[in-house]
């Protein structure tokens, strides 16, 4: 079917600033109203520059406005999961409240076709006096479950919730994990046609985001389409076909999901393959110029090999003489991280550079790694003193496992044969044949 | 989530979002297809009201008996207010029944925007079911009240009349009054938090006001058309009315005044109550 499920044209939302805030109460907006009858007849009646230029702040501080999204126009075909990616602000959860038809945008159209149902918390409505059975009523008609519904599918619920002995205790009793996974369990069961998701994995422990993640899979896998706000790229990798990058409100990218997270990474970049801008500063004596990796181009690096290793350039600017510390962090597809390296600390010794520019490679000798993508952190650091730049989850390396001789079945991490393959041996100590027996 | 259901069909139901400009229409349709959502929002404020109380719903006895024994040794022992030839407690309690039902959803409605302002923030489904289910979970009350008026009314030995089956017309009066105001005070509250001052103000002097301690009749002639213009004057006089008998008839002319201001306030509380739904998420 080439017809879109979901269709979106010049979608705006402004927000004022301030303005709307200040005014919840009538007492406030007679003090406003006073105020600005009182800073408009001084203006006139003196017409000092100071006082014009404070009625002018004024009122720009009254109508100073804020577009949460502009020009946003994209199409989404049925059974397609998009993944909506952007840095904290770029309005993602904003769309998913505009399509959810929660907020009202202020200019532009969406048009959406079948069933929609949106996950953008975990537990919406559950209150707090009320038993686990009566939540999950009302947070099944609230998610828009008819009760005939909920009532079908309350064992499988309770059931995959994993607590049927406290079905009838009060919510406000639950740890959070039974609390997140009660939530999770009824929003799971819903039906929908398109579902729009905002971050909800990132409350819970890893086995809750494990069941999310299996979730979302099936669904995307059932032919459900999927809208998927999230942080988490490894994610985003893993399930979506398509991606939307947002940045500062507007459209920066659309299209495969993995050339979308490539221009996430990328935001802020300059040419030639480097991932400077991306780091955050945190100390003015030291500017860092460039970073490579392993030389070449960002994001997808390739573990495998016989001796894996990872080369990293950096070269920049001291304004005083410091110890600098080349410091990497792997983390897997969830954010666990899975190995770290710190050779300042672990070697004990690092060197003084001295003033000027520098260049300095850090060089990290891997294990072999079961085969998914794992995140690059790297950071700059004076050892046990300082940290000055740090590029969180700045590349992303694939490992496609140890390479076997015989053709079996390869360990993937995320079937839960953790990130690392230890090398090892089986030897035969000791054995007897039947003979042997016989003879005593 | 978990079940392969195959494709939908290409005729499915297309639902366009875009700005709404000046009176939005109330969609009966959409409110028809979240019927259920009603009963659940006001299941749960039942439920919740009562949790974690000793008696429970016992207290929905107790407030109604316990303002009936005060009213009447204020009005009748003390004040020694008429009563037209009924008894006191009766002709009390036959007015607290529409007026407790009154202030109460009121005030709950009030609040019930605020009250949910996490589900609105986080899911669609109109607006509008959150004020009207708040004034249905007051019906329980009512209910409950109403089987003690049955007892006092055997108790004290007045006659079963036909008159008693206009109650439930009444009931409807006071049903639509608390509505209206609900949905008007609920959607104000949203934008000036001034709201949840004014409503316990309302409720106190429209109990001085309106005729549940004293009768209509007690009411001077140059007074009597201000005083009909309050809606629960006319549902508590038709209460009286069809409770005690033809002693009570209610002020037609005031009555009929007070229905038609009652529907002007309903039906334009709910357009500005759309009106201004569509920034609920934004200002909450």
């Amino acid at each position: 079917m080439s017809d879109p499920i979901i269709s979106v044209r010049n979608l705006g939302k402004k927000y004022r600033l301030g303005a709307t805030l200040s005014h919840n109460t009538l007492r406030d907006q007679i003090a406003h109203s006073v105020k600005s009858l009182w800073y408009h007849l001084k203006s006139t009646s003196d017409g000092h520059s100071t006082h014009s230029k404070t009625s002018a702040v004024h009122s720009a501080s009254i109508n100073s406005e804020f577009w949460a999204l502009k020009d946003i126009s994209f199409d989404v075909l049925q059974g397609e999961v998009v993944g909506i990616i952007g840095r904290n602000g770029a309005g993602k959860s904003t769309l998913l409240k505009i399509l959810s038809q929660i907020t009202e945008p202020t200019e532009g159209e969406a048009r959406i076709w079948g069933c929609v149902a949106s996950l953008l918390e975990i537990g919406t409505g559950f209150h707090p006096e009320l038993s686990g059975r009566e939540n999950i009523f009302l947070n099944g008609a609230i998610l828009g479950m008819t009760k005939a519904e909920i009532k079908k599918k309350f064992d499988e619920i309770v059931d995959f919730a994993e607590i049927e002995k406290f079905i009838d205790t009060p919510v406000k009793r639950y740890s959070s994990g039974m609390y997140v996974r009660l939530a999770f369990a009824v929003a799971a069961h819903l039906e929908p046609e398109i579902l729009l998701v905002d971050e909800v994995l990132a409350v819970g422990d890893v086995e809750f985001q494990k069941k999310c993640l299996g979730k979302m899979n099936a669904a995307a896998k059932g032919g459900k389409t999927v809208l998927f706000v999230s942080h988490n790229m490894a994610a985003v990798r893993q399930l979506c076909t398509n991606g939307v990058l947002l940045d500062q409100g507007r459209v920066k990218s659309i299209g495969r999901a993995v050339e979308c997270i490539e221009s996430y990474l990328n935001l802020g970049l300059d040419q030639g393959g480097a991932i400077v801008e991306h780091g955050i500063q945190m100390n003015a004596d030291v500017l860092i110029d460039r970073i490579k990796v392993n030389g070449s181009e960002i994001d997808k690096i390739d573990l495998s090999g016989e001796k894996p290793m990872l080369k990293i350039e950096v070269s920049g600017r001291l304004r005083k003489p410091r110890r600098l510390d080349i410091e990497t962090a792997l983390t897997d597809f969830i954010g666990n991280i899975v190995a770290t390296c710190r050779p300042g600390i672990f070697n004990g010794n690092t060197q003084l550079v001295p003033e000027g520019s520098f260049e300095l490679i850090g060089v990290v000798y891997l294990p072999h790694f079961t085969r998914g993508d794992y995140f690059l952190s790297i950071g700059i650091t004076d050892p046990y003193v300082e940290g000055f730049w740090d590029f969180p989850n700045a590349v992303c390396l694939t490992a496609e496992g140890l390479p076997t001789a015989v053709s079996g079945p390869v360990l993937e991490n995320r079937l839960g044969h953790g990130p690392i393959i230890l090398p090892g041996e089986t030897k035969v100590v000791r054995c007897e044949t039947a003979s042997a027996e016989t003879n005593k | 989530m978990l079940d392969s259901t195959p494709p939908t069909s290409s005729a499915t139901v297309e639902r366009i979002i875009r700005p709404k400009h000046g009176l939005v229409a109330i969609d009966l349709k959409e409110l028809w297809r979240y019927r259920e959502l009603f009963g659940f929002l006001a299941w749960r404020d039942i439920l919740v009201r009562y949790k974690q109380t000793a008696i429970g719903i016992a207290w929905a006895v107790i407030q109604p008996i316990l303002t009936m024994v005060v009213f009447t040794v204020i009005f009748s022992r003390l004040a020694k207010l008429p009563s037209s030839g009924a008894p006191y407690p009766v002709m009390i309690f036959a007015a607290l029944l529409p007026w407790q039902f009154f202030a109460n959803a009121m005030s709950q409605s009030s609040g019930s925007l605020i009250g949910s302002a996490n589900i609105i923030s986080k899911v669609y489904f109109p607006r509008l079911i959150i004020p009207v289910s708040s004034t249905i979970s007051g019906v329980v009350d009512f209910s409950i009240s109403f089987i003690i008026l049955i007892g006092l009314m055997i108790w004290y030995g007045v006659p079963f009349r036909i008159y008693l089956l206009l109650l439930p017309l009444f009931f409807l009066v006071s049903f639509f009054a608390a509505l209206a105001m609900g949905l008007w005070l609920s959607a104000l509250n949203v934008k000036y938090r001034d709201v949840k001052y004014i409503v316990p103000f309302l409720v106190y002097t429209g109990l001085y006001v309106s005729p549940v301690g004293f009768i209509s009749s007690v009411v001077p002639e140059k007074w009597r058309l201000w005083y009909t213009l309050n809606p629960m004057v006319g549902v508590i006089d038709g209460f009286r009315w069809a409770i005690l008998g033809p002693n009570f008839e209610p002020y037609w002319p005031g009555f009929w005044a007070s229905l038609a201001i009652l529907s002007l306030l309903l039906f334009f509380g709910a357009y500005y109550f759309r009106f201004t739904e569509k920034m609920f998420a934004d200002i909450i």
